[in-house]
This record gives structure tokens, sequence and C-alpha cells, in this order.
């Protein structure tokens, strides 16, 4: 099991009452799934994305992420899991605006300590995920499309166990929002990574093994299916 | 710990930006600069005034007084002295075959060496020491210049007359202003005995000049006869004294350059703190993502500080180069700026002082908003939010540790300890009161909202209360900056305005005495003939103390137990009786007693030296002996004289209504325009009266006047520095808005707002920001200024309030100004674009 969450509350304080937004959430990953989460917008979706990858704690409840019970370790610890363990996927990229395309794609290997042979790696990942030649070009000299490639290739550049991907094609157009999928599901299949894909795209949804449904910070439904993606 | 990372990440993160930490250095560069630079200049000065004291004195120690030093005195001065020489001095009227004219000079003979150190300036050079060696006379400048004089010509002294070898074109070793009524003659020592000028009861001073060995502690050895040379009326200076003098002389220079370095210093570190503060809320983004990708907290500071730790470094040291090479060119604006010359090199002391605050003040102050990075956490890579980072706890030990370097270097500045707190104690209210007035800001605008107001004050004035607003931090760093740069700006005139009144362009450059009373009238319609101003005329009776406190002045003489000095008792007491008291004089005791009325007992005013060399107080009775008439009277005040004042000055005041009858003679102070009408003028009296002397005081103040106008120059350029750095601070603060109001601006843009509409909106933010942190600044400026003048410049408090009134009118529009350019940057895109991007 990669991920486990159990009994799983997510609790706002506000002035004079609480807000749930995650109420008894309880689910588990094996290694190598692909699980999408969809739901309507407010239905705390990304809420228990940052929770499943330890970018935030929980009110109650435990997460297990690649065996650790994730809540209870330090920052530091947290950061060195998701280091090691964890790849992210933005709807905004989140590409440090101040290094290239390449230097971007090794900052989670040179974080490990792994400086020989990370340069490689980054490039190779670069001309995989079609941007060989861009690797001296600063985000703000890249398109939408080309800035979540860079992404995508930063994402799998330390080996992740997991993947977690929020709206990965939620700010593309449609044709760049394909290659991205595209070159997603091909890499996760490559690399035999677990796929976490948060989402309000069903027609992305049904590419992955399993979706769950949220609404109003509950599970209405947990189902897996066959998809062409996975075959 | 990654070091590599760490080190590699820093350099890669700063490539793009580095230009937005020019404020950052600009800050530390110019405030280290000032320091360095003033540092420097306060060390030549110690420096030189060390090394010079020996040059003005010409020795290492001068023994004198009106009576040869006694025998039993000699002994022992020849035991300390390798060698000496001797000076006889006195008044006496001089007479200039060539022009037929009489003048007054101060006659000196000069037997020895002398001096020992510095040299006599004189024209031709040679005549310096060749005076000395046959019948000769040199003679001062002012005087060959009024009568036309030429080296050759001859001057008539006593009963030998003398060819004049040179001119003196600088009276040797003399500070003391007072000594320089009459103009020198010089003439070798041998020679006096031969004028017949020193007849029994002729008023000599005798000076001997000692060069004593290295070793000799003469301080040491002058305190253990302190009261010796009391009783025999002697008076020794030494190199220390000299000093002292000195340095006493240039003490509120020194202390104001002490305050604009604590200043300079200051807004450097307020801009060090706020140029952080924009650069760490412009990195959150990036910092949350390396979060994210897996860098531990400590790890994402240590980037940061990297940064700001290298780039503070480097600044440090252009700013000691910037300020190191102002030291260079100091030389050049102060070339003739003090009485002597000064060596002006790079001091190491300062160097170092300046490195090691500009490094500790730079990390102290960033580390403040640094250590938020510690805390942004990798949530804010799928939520952008405006929440607040969380405060981290280590903070209090920084502000801890910046209130300990601030103590420390105010105590480095006054090497007083209970200073330095007091002055800390009061950079810590101003921060409170303005923390006080941005809270109280906050809440009175929420408590009396305007709800039925424009759309545009509504909003504009909301922007003050609403979540992430920004009012304390403008309030407190506007307030701040304002309130520093309006304390210089009033200590800076206070300063100067007392520098200038010293200076020639007020002070009268004229005196003549011995005018009978009944040549008053006419003295004063020959002064008014040459356009010349009366500025003093006073009567003058001269008396002796004949007794005071129930003993005569001959049993207080013998009385071996008395408190009393020597000089005070022997005194011949030149008195003079007005009305009121002189407005240049400060009254320390009791109340002056302008007019004496039949039946009254006669109230006196001392000067509080003279009080304290006679030993008396309050209400304690003195007897005069008035040329054979014997009045009694009793202290009713005592008084402190203004001695920078050229007016004659009087150690004791009657009331009116006294010492009419008795014989006196009158006191004429004016102002002469030029030499040629100086000339004339003493001309003119020594026609019509020929008792009466003219003292030209011109040569002197033109001296005192140069002196001014570059001490004014001095502290306007080193405070000039500071107002820099007061502005970049201000500008920094400023920018620092322009995060906080963009996404408010683009939406409302983007909901149809107009350009207009938006910029008046800010423009009431920032009005209400202006206008409140510079009232705030403006008056915590007048209640520190007013504090540090009557306290630490013992100056007259007085404001003019138009330049002021300039301070705030610029403050608000500087504000306002930058409020708006901050909106332009929203305008000028398009919403998406910023939208996205924010």
């Amino acid at each position: 099991m990669i991920l486990e969450a159990k009994e799983i509350f997510k609790i706002y304080k506000g002035v004079n009452k609480e807000l749930t937004v995650l109420d008894n959430i309880n689910f588990q990953v094996t290694k190598g799934e692909i699980l999408s989460i969809v739901g309507p917008s407010g239905s705390g979706k990304t809420t228990l994305l940052g929770l499943c990858a330890g970018l935030d704690n929980q009110s109650s409840g435990i997460i297990k992420l690649a065996g650790e019970p994730i809540s209870q370790l330090t920052e530091n610890e947290k950061a060195e899991i998701r280091n090691r363990k964890v790849g992210f996927i933005f709807q905004n990229f989140q590409l440090l605006p101040t290094l290239t395309a390449l230097e971007n794609v090794m900052i989670p290997m040179e974080l490990q300590g792994r400086s020989i042979g990370a340069r490689a790696k980054a490039i190779e990942l670069l001309k995989r995920v079609g941007l060989g030649g861009r690797h001296d070009h600063y985000p703000s000299q890249l398109s939408g499309g080309e800035k979540q490639r860079v992404s995508l290739a930063r994402a799998f550049s330390n080996d992740p166990e997991i993947l977690f991907a929020d709206e990965p094609t939620g700010n593309l157009d449609e044709e760049s929002g394909l290659i991205v999928e595209n070159l997603l599901f091909d890499l996760n299949r490559e690399k035999q990574t677990t796929l976490v894909i948060v989402t309000h795209d069903l027609e992305l949804a049904n590419k992955t093994d399993r979706i769950i449904k949220l609404k109003g910070g509950k599970i209405v439904s947990d189902e897996c299916i066959k998809t062409a993606a996975n075959l | 710990m990654n070091w590599q990372l760490i080190v590699k990440t820093a350099i890669r993160d700063s490539r793009k930006d580095r230009s937005k930490l020019l404020l950052f250095m600009s800050s530390i560069i110019l405030g280290v600069a000032a320091l360095v630079a003033i540092n420097s200049f306060n060390d030549n000065l110690v420096r030189d005034i060390e090394t010079q004291s020996k040059s003005l004195l010409g020795a290492d120690m001068t023994v004198g007084g009106n009576k040869p030093i006694p025998e039993s005195l000699i002994a022992s001065l020849d035991s300390l002295s390798s060698e000496q020489s001797s000076e006889v001095e006195l008044f006496s009227m001089s007479y200039l075959p060539s022009k037929q004219k009489s003048q007054f000079v101060k006659l000196k003979g000069l037997t020895g060496k002398f001096p020992y150190y510095g040299n006599f300036l004189t024209e031709p050079t040679s005549a310096a020491t060749s005076f000395k060696t046959g019948k000769y006379a040199l003679v001062d400048d002012g005087m060959m210049l009024q009568y036309n004089l030429e080296v050759g010509d001859s001057i008539k002294l006593g009963e030998i007359t003398f060819p004049i070898h040179g001119r003196l074109m600088s009276v040797f070793g003399n500070l003391d202003m007072g000594s320089s009524f009459a103009p020198s003659v010089y003439i070798s020592g041998e020679q006096v005995s031969a004028t017949k000028l020193i007849q029994p009861g002729s008023l000599v001073n005798y000076k001997n000049y000692y060069k004593v060995d290295m070793s000799t502690d003469l301080d040491e050895w002058k305190k253990e006869r302190r009261q010796r040379f009391r009783n025999e009326s002697i008076r020794v200076t030494t190199v220390e004294d000299q000093r002292e003098n000195l340095q006493e002389a240039f003490s509120n220079l020194n202390n104001f350059l002490n305050i604009v370095a604590l200043i300079s210093l200051l807004l450097a570190c307020i801009g060090v703190a706020s140029s952080v503060l924009i650069y760490v809320k412009s990195k959150v983004q990036s910092i949350a993502i390396l979060r994210c990708l897996g860098m531990k907290g400590a790890e994402a500071f240590m980037v940061y500080f990297l940064q700001i730790f290298v780039l503070g470094v480097l600044s440090v040291i252009v700013g000691i180069a910037i300020g190191s090479i102002i030291q260079i060119i100091l030389p050049i604006v102060l070339k003739g700026f003090l009485p002597y010359e000064v060596n002006m090199t790079i001091s190491s002391s300062a160097i170092i002082k300046g490195f090691l605050m500009g490094i500790i003040s730079t990390t102290l102050f960033a580390l403040g908003p640094l250590l938020s990075v510690r805390n942004i956490t990798p949530l804010k890579t799928l939520r952008i939010s405006d929440d607040p980072v969380k405060a981290d706890p280590l903070r209090w030990l920084i502000y801890g540790l910046i209130i300990l370097s601030i103590s420390g270097f105010l105590y480095s500045l006054t090497g007083s300890l209970l200073n330095s707190g007091i002055l800390t104690l009061g950079i810590l209210a101003a921060f409170l009161i303005l923390f006080g007035v941005a809270k109280l800001v906050t809440w009175c605008v929420r408590k009396y909202f305007p709800k039925n107001s424009s759309f545009v004050l509504r909003q504009g004035l909301s922007n003050l209360y609403r979540p992430n607003n920004q009012t304390q931090t403008l309030i407190v760093s506007i307030g701040l900056g304002t309130g520093i740069l309006t304390l210089l700006f009033i200590l800076q005139g206070l300063i100067l305005g007392n520098v200038e009144d010293m200076g020639a362009g007020n002070q009268p450059n004229m005196i003549v005495f011995g005018i009978e009373a009944d040549q008053n009238e006419e003295m004063e319609s020959i002064t008014k003939s040459f356009d010349m101003p009366v500025i003093q005329n006073v009567p003058v009776v001269t008396m002796e103390l004949a007794a005071w406190q129930g003993k005569t002045k001959k049993e207080w003489m013998q009385d071996t137990t008395r408190t009393a000095s020597r000089w005070a008792i022997n005194r011949e007491a030149r008195v003079s009786y007005r009305e009121e008291m002189s407005e240049d004089d400060e009254l320390i005791e009791g109340t002056y007693t302008g007019v004496y009325n039949d039946g009254d007992s006669i109230m006196v005013s001392l000067d509080q030296r003279y009080a304290d060399g006679l030993d008396v107080e309050m209400g304690d009775e003195l007897i005069w002996n008035v040329q054979g008439a014997i009045i009694k009277t009793y202290v009713g005040s005592i008084r402190k004289i203004n001695f920078r004042k050229m007016k004659s000055r009087f150690f004791i005041l009657f009331p009116v209504g006294v010492l009419e009858a008795a014989p006196q003679f009158r006191i004429l102070v004016s102002k002469s325009p030029n030499k040629q009408v100086t000339a004339d003028f003493r001309n003119a009296v020594v026609k019509f009266m020929p008792n009466a002397s003219v003292i030209d005081l011109g040569s002197i103040l033109v001296t005192l006047n140069d002196i001014i106008t570059k001490v004014s120059y001095v502290i306007k350029f080193m405070a000039g520095f500071s107002i820099l750095i007061g502005l970049i601070v201000l500008i920094s603060s400023l920018f620092l808005s322009k995060f906080q109001r963009i996404r408010e601006s683009v939406l409302l843009r983007t909901l149809g707002a107009s350009e207009k509409k938006i910029y008046r909106i800010n423009a009431v933010e920032y009005t209400a920001l202006g206008l409140l942190s510079a009232l705030t600044g403006i008056l915590l400026a007048v209640v520190g200024s007013y504090l540090l003048a009557t306290f630490v410049f013992e100056l007259d408090f007085n404001l003019s309030w138009w330049p002021i009134l300039g301070i705030f009118v610029f403050i608000i529009a500087l504000t306002v100004a930058i409020g708006l350019w901050n909106s332009r940057d929203v305008i000028k895109r398009s919403p998406l674009e910023v939208l996205r991007n924010v």
C-alpha cells in the first residue's frame, strides 16, 4: 500500500462556527495504481491532495504515505519524504521563475544530493517531453503547455513512488492538454509510478483505473474502471 | 544541510532578481559610507589634535605669570627640562617714524630656541629666526598693511628704534583670541631692557617655554604642584590642556557627527529591513515550490540568508570604499578649515568599526524578515493565498539582539552607559508610539467609518483596516524615516545657527577703550558718521574688593585655610552697571537687580567663575573700594557669561543708581564693514580722542569666519549623506506596499473601475498614510531634537516651522506619488496578465 487515508477530517475553525472541509475520508491506494479524485468546486479535492502529499495537516485521522504516518512527522521529515518518494504536477505549473528549464528539472535530484548524473538525466527527461532544445529557457520564455511539460519532467526526475497531479491540464488549451495528458500517462507507465490526479475533467478521470468522487467533503463513490489508457 | 545545493540555489535564484536588492544594497552602501567617513573624520580630528597640540603650544609646557618665575620654582623646572626659552610680554605704544604715527602694540621679547614644535610664519621666511640675532623686529602683518609699512622700515619701541626684519603672518601658537587685541611685535629678549619699557609697576607677563623629555608625565608633575602654582599666581599650560581646549572647541561638531552616524546607520537598517521584506514577499512562491520539492525550512532560509549576507558584505565593502574616498576628498574641502593642518588619512579603526557595524546591523535587520522563510508552507503551491506567514518565535531573540547592538553602538559613540540607555529607550519609544498610532488609526477608521461617503473615499479608507492592510508597516517605516530626517534637519539648523552666530557676519569687529564720560556723545557721533552701528556702549568703573564674608582682603590673604583663589582676590575689578542683564548672559541663580532705590541693599551680579573663584554664594556681603569710596553690596545673582560673543564682558555688574558719580570711562563696540573704514575710523578716533584706544578684531574674525564656513560645510555634507539614505529608505518602504494592493486593483479594474477611480482610491489611502505618518514622525522629531539640543548640545531650542511644513508636504507628496506609481504598474498591463501572475 503506497497511500492510506483513515478517518480523515479537516475542519477549519471560523469566528462563530466550524467548517468541515473533509468529513471522514477513508481510502487506500496500491502501488502502481492510477487514481483520480473528482468532484465539484469546494468538494475538498485539493485539500485532500494537500493532506495526502504532506503539504498540510488533517484535523484528525491517519494518512500513511509509503508506509509513513505523514502527519506525525516533522516538517523536515515530510520534506525528505516528498523529495524522495513524491512527485508533483500543479495546475499553475509552479516552476521556479529564476531557474532555467534544465535547472528546474534538476532541482529535485540536487535536493537528494545527486549532483552526478542529475544533469544528464534532466536533459534526457526534457528530450522525452519534447523540449530538447529549450534547456536554457526561463519559464517566462515558455508557453503554458511547455511549462507543464517541464513540470512533468521535473515530477519524474526523482523517480517518485507516487505522483500527485492537481488539475494538470486545467490551464491548457485542448491540444496542449492532450499532449501533456499523453505524456503523463506514458511516463507513468514507463516509470511504474502510482498516480493520483485531482480533476474535474471527467474525460481525464475516465482514463484512470479508479475514480473517487467527492461531494461536500465526503466520498460519495469509489469505483474501479477499465480504460484505454491503462490497457 | 545540503550546502552545495544551498549555495547553488542561492546563486541561481538571485541571478534574475539582483536588481530587486538594489534598494537593500544602496541602503547599506550609503549607511556604511557615512559611518566610515564620519568616524574617519573624527579619528583624524582627534589624532591631529593630539599631534598638533604640541605645535600650537610650541613647546611641551609653558609656565607664566605677571612676575618673573620665583627662584624656588626655577630649580624644579630646570631639573625637568632639557631646553627652555623665555618670553617677556607687555603692552606699549609704538611709534612709526616713517608714517609719524603711534600704535598700541603687544611687545614680545623672546630668548632661546622657541618654538620647539612648529615654526613662525614670516615673510621673508628667514626672518623667523634672524630677528633674534640683533636689534630687529617682526611686525604683525595686519599692522604692516594698515600703515602701509614695508620690511626695512622702522618701529620705535621705548627708547630704541628697530628696523622691521619681517612680517609676522600668523600669531604663533595662540588660540586665545582675547590676547590678540593689539598687534604683536616680536624682538629679541636681550633687547627688551634696552627699550626701558619695563619700569617698576609696569604690567608685564613673563612666560617660559619648556621642552621636556617624552618619558616625563607633565600632567602628574603639574598636579602635584597645583596648590603651589596657585599660591604663586603661576599659570602652567601643558600639551594636554591645549588638547582639551581644542577638543572642547569642536565637541559640538563631534556630537553632531556622532548623531549623523547613528542616524545614517539607523536609516540604513530600516532600509535593509524594508527591502528584505519586499524581497522575501516576492519569493514566497519560489520558496513554497522548493519546500514542496523537499527542501527543508532551514535550507530554504539559508538560501536566502546566503544571498542577503553575501550582497550585504559586498555592499559593506563598497560602502567602506566610498567612505574612504570621501576621506581623500575631504582634505581638499577642508583645506584651511582648522587653525592648523589636518592630515586626512584613511582610519583603519573607522574601517573596522564600519565593517563590523555594517555586517552586524545588516545581518540582524535582514534576519527579522528572513526568519519568516522558515515558515513558508509548501501548501502555497496549491493555494495562492495572502495569509500572512506565521510569525517565528525566534524573532524575539533577533529584536533583543537588535536593541543590544543599537545600545552597543550608542555606547561606542557616547562612552556613557546611561546616555546610551536613554537614547536606546528614546528610539524604542519612538517605534512604539508609531506602532500605537497605527493601531489607533486602524481602530478609529473602522469605528468612525464614513459609511455614506463616496465609493472612492470608502474604498480608500477601508484599505487602512482591511485584512492584509499596510497601515502598521507604512506608518512605522515612513514615520521613523520622516522623524529621523526632520530631527537631523532641525539639529543641523540649530547647530548651523549657533555656529553662524559666532561668524564674522554677525560679530562686532571693533572695540574702543578709554572714552571719557564727557566724550561719549562725540564718540557715538564719530562712529555713526562712518555708518557704523553702536552695538554696545557701556560704562566701566575700576574698583577693588576690600572685604567679604566679614574679613578684609588682607585677612583673607593671610588665612591659610581659605578656599578662594588668589587670582579672584587680587583681580582689579572692572565693573559696569546696567538696568537689564545682557541677553548673551545666562542667569544661573537669584534675580538680576537692575535699578538701585535709596534705602535698599545694593545687589550685584557676579559671573559664575568669579563667584567660584572667590568662593562666595548668594546673599554674601562684598565690600568694594571704589577709588577711595567704600561701597557695601550683596551677591544678588550669579550669571554665566557667553564668551563666544565678541563683546565686552563683565564679571561684576552693579545696578543703575550707584556708580554714576564714580570716576569712569566707557567702552564702545561697533562693526566696521571693511579694512579701509577700520583704518579711517582708527585715525579719526586717534585724532579727536588721543586717550582712547581702538582695537581691531577683524583679523581674528576673518579666521574665525573661515573656520565656521568650513564647519558648516562639513555639517551640511554629512547631513546630506544621511538625508539621501533617508529618502532611499522612504522610497523602499513605499515600494513595499506595491505587493499589497496589486490584486485588489486588478480585480477592480476587471470589474470595470476606471483608471481614474483606481488612482483616486489609492490616492486616498496613501494620502491618509502619508499624512498620519509624517505628522507623527515630525512631532517625534520635534520632541527628540528639543531633548538633544537641550541636554546634549546645550543650545537654545527654536524652530522655524516653514521648512518643517515643507518636509510635511514633501513626505505626503512622495507617499502619494510612489503609491500612484505602484498602481500605474497595474493599470499599464492587461488585467488577465496580472491576474495570471499574482
